[in-house]
């Protein structure tokens, strides 16, 4: 019983944390805090840095909410990363941020949501930010 | 005055529209080029060879210039933002730097580093006219015998004083040397292995692209993958007053560092920006922000790298003696279009070389004013993936390499020598040394060619290789580099307490990088060159 948030340093990574530590208090389930880069490029804004981490940590910790959090920087793109940890701990829940992306941007960028969306095997709760 | 009256020539060819767009372009390639670390100007100049073919001689140095200044300057945007220097001359401002963004002030940092740099490099650039013409003068009354002598000292001084093994510096020369050598040139087949393609030699353009632009993106290739920074991030760069008057004295003093070093073979832009360093810290009023962020450990290092910069083109145009390997890349430029490098430079190419320390200028002033106001920008450019970069270098080299004799034989050699250049790399072999050998190999053997065919092949006769004092001076300089290390293992045996060496000058934590916590193993740290080992990599380094 886990509860899968794929995390950036972003309103709309900030929104959804929010939400999924709610649903996990709410179902009293182990949250999964999944924080990943491709790591191709030299700079990476959305991969969080040690001490936003660390906040994260004492924050779930003060909730007392069983967590875990991963960074992965395999390679992959954040959408695969999600769905890959959702698999892997058999998750009922994943909770992502939505952005407003226009057709074309996604069309030429893709759309981590909309993948995550559309292969996920479990509910998806998509939040925007507040 | 001549000189004045050739330097406003230069400016009149300089700063006609399309050569002005040649420094533009020139100029905004080199900032990217040295922001992004690993890429570096030797490499771009050694991509733009075979394109600049169909260029005219001036548009294309002038391009070179550009991309040759830029390069350092871009270079001191990533020291300061990330830590991570874009080359290893920006490895000294990474400390100061990276402190003073770190305590919200990056945009003083970066001021103060490209300010300084405008100050040195159009100082610098004005002492190479000044004295470039008078090293000419000296040159040209040298023979054969003292002109042999100094391309070997050149060729020792950069093997066996930069980088950390000697032991590697000479393979590397001795590959350079070998690879020079192939050909018919001499008037008789060496190293040819029987394939007819190769007698008339290895042109040095697909070496140049090769262990630049190929190894170097084999060897990025190979550790893809590392944990992504945080760049700090910074509005409009400008400067306080306090600032203004803690910087000005730190930029002469650079200068005053970085022009001599650049000048003398060897002397690359490392250790002026390290004496720089350490002055600045001795002489301020402020030594106990040193290691915090002091400014004039930003702007002295800065100023000094460029006025190396400038110094390095002084052996450069006067004698046809590259001391960085984008000086090298230049010459071998030259000599693509057919002009003979050394001392004859001024005389037959006036107008060229004139052209060239005009736009040196030029070059300087547009820096000024594009990267004052677009340093956020340059920022925002290491956020590309690196994986479409460097794809892009390697369509270019292929492309390069093949258009120079458009001949596909040219691309198995590519290949071959893009593999030398990835295994150097792998194995801490250093490329400027090799380079080198390349270039002033097969000119070494035609002035020992020379200085022989004048002693009637006696080679320590009267008018042999030791006939002119010039030429005993510089072997015996030659004799004291080589023997310099085992004097100095004896004295230290000797007095083991009173010699220490000064400390390491990187900076010792690459800060900003989050342990993973989870697949460690599968991301590969693999740390920079740039930032890893300044003095084994003249190749994307110092230039």
């Amino acid at each position: 019983m886990t509860i899968v948030v794929g995390y950036v340093p972003t309103p709309e990574g900030e929104a959804a944390l929010t939400q999924a530590i709610a649903e996990a208090r709410k179902s009293n389930t182990t949250l999964l805090v999944i924080n990943s880069s491709k790591g191709d490029s030299l700079v990476d804004n959305r991969y969080a840095l040690e001490p936003e981490i660390q906040s994260i940590e004492d924050r779930l910790a003060i909730q007392g909410i069983d967590h875990v959090i991963k960074q992965p920087v395999r390679g992959h793109d954040a959408a695969a990363e999600v769905l890959d940890a959702a698999e892997e701990h058999n998750a009922d829940l994943i909770v992502i941020g939505l952005r407003r992306r226009t057709p074309v941007g996604k069309l030429i960028m893709g759309s981590t949501s909309q993948r995550i969306l559309l292969e996920a095997d479990c509910p998806v709760l998509a939040v925007k930010a507040g | 005055m001549d000189v004045w009256s050739s330097l406003m020539d230069g400016f009149a060819t300089a700063l006609t529209p399309m050569n002005l767009l040649y420094a533009v372009i020139g100029v905004l390639l080199g900032t990217a080029v040295g922001v992004l670390p690993g890429l570096g100007p030797a490499m771009t100049v050694a991509l733009l060879l075979p394109v600049t073919q169909v260029l005219e001689p001036t548009s294309a140095f002038i391009m070179f210039a550009g991309i040759y200044y830029g390069g350092m300057y871009g270079g001191s945007t990533t020291s300061i933002l990330l830590n991570t220097p874009g080359e290893s001359s920006s490895v000294i401002t990474a400390i100061e730097g990276n402190k003073m963004a770190k305590a919200g002030r990056a945009a003083q940092a970066l001021a103060t580093a490209a300010i300084g740099s405008f100050v040195a490099g159009t100082i610098g650039t004005a002492l190479l006219a000044m004295f470039a013409p008078i090293v000419v003068q000296f040159a040209v009354s040298l023979g054969s015998p003292s002109y042999f002598a100094i391309m070997v000292l050149a060729l020792l001084a950069v093997t066996a004083v930069l980088g950390s093994s000697r032991l590697r510096g000479f393979s590397a020369l001795g590959l350079g040397l070998a690879i020079g050598l192939v050909g018919a040139g001499s008037g008789q087949a060496r190293l040819t292995f029987g394939i007819p393609l190769l007698t008339d030699g290895i042109d040095i353009v697909v070496v140049a692209v090769a262990i630049f632009a190929l190894g170097e993106a084999l060897w990025v290739a190979a550790h893809l993958r590392r944990t992504p920074l945080h760049a700090i991030p910074v509005g409009q760069p400008w400067m306080g007053k306090s600032d203004w008057k803690r910087s000005w004295k730190p930029w002469l003093r650079g200068t005053a560092f970085g022009f001599p070093f650049g000048a003398l073979p060897a002397g690359g832009a490392e250790i002026p920006t390290f004496l720089s360093y350490v002055t600045e810290k001795r002489l301020s009023k402020h030594p106990e922000e040193f290691g915090h962020g002091a400014i004039e450990g930003v702007a002295g290092p800065e100023a000094a790298n460029n006025a190396s910069a400038a110094g390095t083109l002084t052996p450069m145009l006067a004698l046809g003696l590259p001391t960085n390997a984008t000086a090298a890349v230049m010459l071998a430029a030259f000599t693509g279009y057919g002009i003979q490098p050394g001392p004859q430079l001024f005389a037959s190419q006036g107008p060229l070389v004139w052209a060239l320390i005009a736009s040196l200028f030029i070059g300087n002033f547009l820096l000024l004013i594009i990267n004052l106001p677009l340093a956020p920008l340059w920022a925002k450019l290491l956020q590309l993936p690196r994986p479409y970069l460097y794809a892009g270098i390697l369509f270019f080299a292929t492309l390069g390499a093949y258009s120079v004799n458009l001949q596909a034989f040219d691309l198995v050699l590519l290949l071959v020598f893009g593999a030398l250049g990835f295994m150097m790399r792998r194995f801490g072999l250093p490329v400027l040394p090799l380079i080198l050998g390349v270039i002033l190999g097969p000119r070494l053997e035609d002035q020992l060619r020379k200085a022989l065919k004048l002693s009637g092949g006696d080679p320590l006769g009267p008018n042999g290789l030791f006939g002119e004092p010039i030429a005993v001076v510089v072997y015996i300089i030659v004799a004291i580099i080589l023997v310099w290390p085992l004097l100095f293992k004896l004295y230290r045996r000797a007095r083991p307490a009173a010699v220490s060496m000064p400390a390491t000058s990187m900076p010792a934590t690459r800060s900003g990088a989050s342990e993973p916590q989870e697949a460690g193993g599968a991301v590969s740290h693999g740390s920079h060159r740039a930032d890893g080992n300044p003095g084994g990599d003249g190749g994307d380094g110092d230039g």
